[in-house]
């Protein structure tokens, strides 16, 4: 008896809760809390933000600073850039990554083990060291083939992203973890290449094509670099780049600069928001496949 | 008709796009200067302190990192109530960008108005400049990317946590190993993988920093944030008339050397610790 009574007596002193949320519920806080002042204060009048100490809850709603945002910087049109970039980008990167990762998963042509090897290659080399070549080839093809993808174009932005390293390499090794019995079965039955690879190999490779995508969309949408380096007028400017440049305006007004903020952050923050499980299984995966 | 379609047109449309990546040189093809920009980066005071600052920079940032990491992925592996919040918590450090983040912490860290300064002084530490001052900057800078990179480092090692069977730390258990002797000698080998490419790609990622510096401190005050990436764009489009291609490309090489042995170390090193199960 008293054996039994000893650990429901020791159970009776344990928190009603999991010990866990006493370091959980901080951590989160902290987590979150650049997020919370962001909206706090662009909601805030300049007088609120200054004043000391902060104050934590704005007295009312106010979205003058996002009107007052809006009339000095085309955060609308940054957007669509953004999102022009971003859909585009991605678009290519599966398409073409699943076109050469299944050639080099599946057949060997002349020239193939090279290539592969030439393109491993450019997966370990900066991207600094190839900025400066990136960018006169942008230069030249802008003015020589075509304006569009040329200097303050955001065809420039997209065209050096259209297909990765990463995205080939991925989808290849993928590829080839599928069991080739299919392929060949509808080879035999008279399928042709790209019917294999269209019907047969797409089908099964839903989660690595979310993959490829997911991780584009983040590096296309938060791309900075780039972007700063050939795009100078405001009406090609992405939304880090746009931001950039509305700050150097308003540096120090800060409730302003919190509403650009939000405005720039809540695109994708709602998209990761409602993907999160997509965009998680993402990450991860780029993990896994480097272990 | 179709194979060709697929042997010509994914490779020369792939070959294109690798020929955007891989042109490194032609830069500096004419007119040939030799070693010239190499002897002017191993004089230059600023190339001596941006690598100062870019190691110290990936010394803190990295492991720190992945202690956060490892701390809020550990406690987010428990099965309590709640959670989905929690790891949403640490996950939405993904989707933000660096330029965003970087003006978020400027106004933490303003010295005059931030909410940083107002907790010192709640806890009675005394105001701080931060991004004003030549010797805190760069740990602003570290604080503000170790945020964000938090959700990356809790996803990588959640997954990795997750991966471990059950069986193993129970069998630590039933043997009578203590919470953190398990942890210690069961958990923590079997995330050496995870542990290993977190280290290399956030070195990677950490020599290469260059949004927030830009964004926040413009390499200031002083010099005192010049890091490698951050000089060798100023010296390539600085605006400051500078369009020294060739002395960026060089700096561009060193960086890429750096990174070259930073990794081979970190992998010989990881031969030693890292225990794969097969």
């Amino acid at each position: 008896m008293a054996a039994e009574a000893l650990p429901l007596a020791r159970r009776k002193r344990r928190l009603p809760f999991s010990r866990w949320h006493l370091f959980l519920i901080p951590a989160a806080l902290l987590l979150l809390f650049p997020f919370v002042w962001l909206i706090v204060t662009s909601i805030e009048t300049p007088a609120e933000a200054l004043h000391f100490p902060p104050i934590l809850i704005p007295h009312h709603l106010d979205f003058g600073n996002y009107r007052q945002a809006l009339s000095q910087a085309p955060f609308g049109r940054f957007f669509i850039n953004s999102a022009v970039v971003a859909v585009v980008t991605v678009v290519c990167n599966v398409v073409i990554c699943a076109l050469a990762g299944y050639a080099f998963a599946r057949y060997r042509f002349f020239g193939s083990g090279l290539l592969f090897v030439l393109m491993m290659v450019t997966l370990m080399v900066p991207f600094q060291v190839t900025v400066i070549p990136q960018y006169i080839i942008t230069k030249w093809l802008g003015t020589n083939v075509l304006a569009g993808v040329g200097i303050n174009h955001i065809g420039a932005l997209i065209l050096p992203n259209a297909a990765t390293a990463f995205g080939i390499f991925f989808l290849r090794q993928f590829f080839r973890t599928l069991p080739i019995e299919y392929e060949e079965a509808a080879r035999v039955d008279g399928a042709n290449r790209l019917t294999v690879l269209w019907r047969i190999v797409l089908p099964l490779s839903g989660p690595a094509l979310t993959t490829l995508a997911m991780l584009t969309l983040l590096d296309s949408w938060n791309a900075f670099f780039w972007p700063l380096i050939v795009i100078n007028s405001q009406n090609q400017m992405t939304l880090p780049l746009g931001l950039s440049t509305f700050q150097g305006a308003h540096s120090t007004e800060w409730t302003l600069l919190m509403a650009g903020n939000v405005m720039s952050l809540a695109p994708l923050m709602v998209v990761f928001l409602l993907a999160q499980r997509y965009f998680v299984r993402s990450v991860a995966a780029t993990g896994l496949a480097g272990t | 008709m179709v194979v060709i379609g697929l042997f010509g047109l994914a490779p020369i449309v792939w070959t294109a796009v690798l020929s955007f990546q891989n042109n490194n040189l032609f830069t500096q093809g004419s007119p040939f200067v030799g070693l010239s920009n190499y002897r002017k980066m191993v004089h230059d005071p600023v190339v001596g302190q941006a690598i100062e600052h870019t190691i110290v920079y990936t010394a803190l940032f990295v492991p720190g990192t992945m202690l956060v990491g490892l701390v809020l992925a550990v406690a987010m592996n428990k099965k309590i109530r709640g959670m989905a919040f929690y790891r949403t918590a640490a996950f939405a450090t993904i989707a933000i960008s660096t330029i965003s983040e970087a003006i978020v912490f400027l106004w933490l860290f303003d010295p005059n108005y931030g909410v940083v300064n107002y907790a010192f002084h709640l806890l009675h530490i005394p105001q701080q400049q931060f991004v004003n001052s030549t010797s805190e900057a760069l740990f602003v800078i570290v604080v503000m990317t170790i945020w964000g990179w938090t959700g990356f480092a809790v996803v990588i090692y959640l997954a990795a946590l997750q991966s471990i069977p059950q069986v193993l730390t129970e069998a630590a258990a039933i043997d009578g190993a203590g919470r953190w002797a398990t942890f210690r000698r069961v958990t923590l080998p079997l995330l050496s993988p995870a542990s290993l490419l977190l280290l290399v790609y956030l070195t990677i990622n950490a020599l290469q920093l260059f949004d927030e510096v830009y964004q926040t401190t413009r390499g200031g005050p002083l010099t005192s944030t010049y890091v490698l990436v951050y000089y060798l764009y100023q010296q390539a489009f600085g605006g400051q008339g500078n369009f020294d291609y060739g002395y960026a490309s060089a700096i561009a090489y060193f960086l890429f050397v750096i990174v070259i042995v930073f990794t081979a170390i970190q992998f010989r090193i990881g031969r030693r610790f890292v225990h794969y199960r097969s």
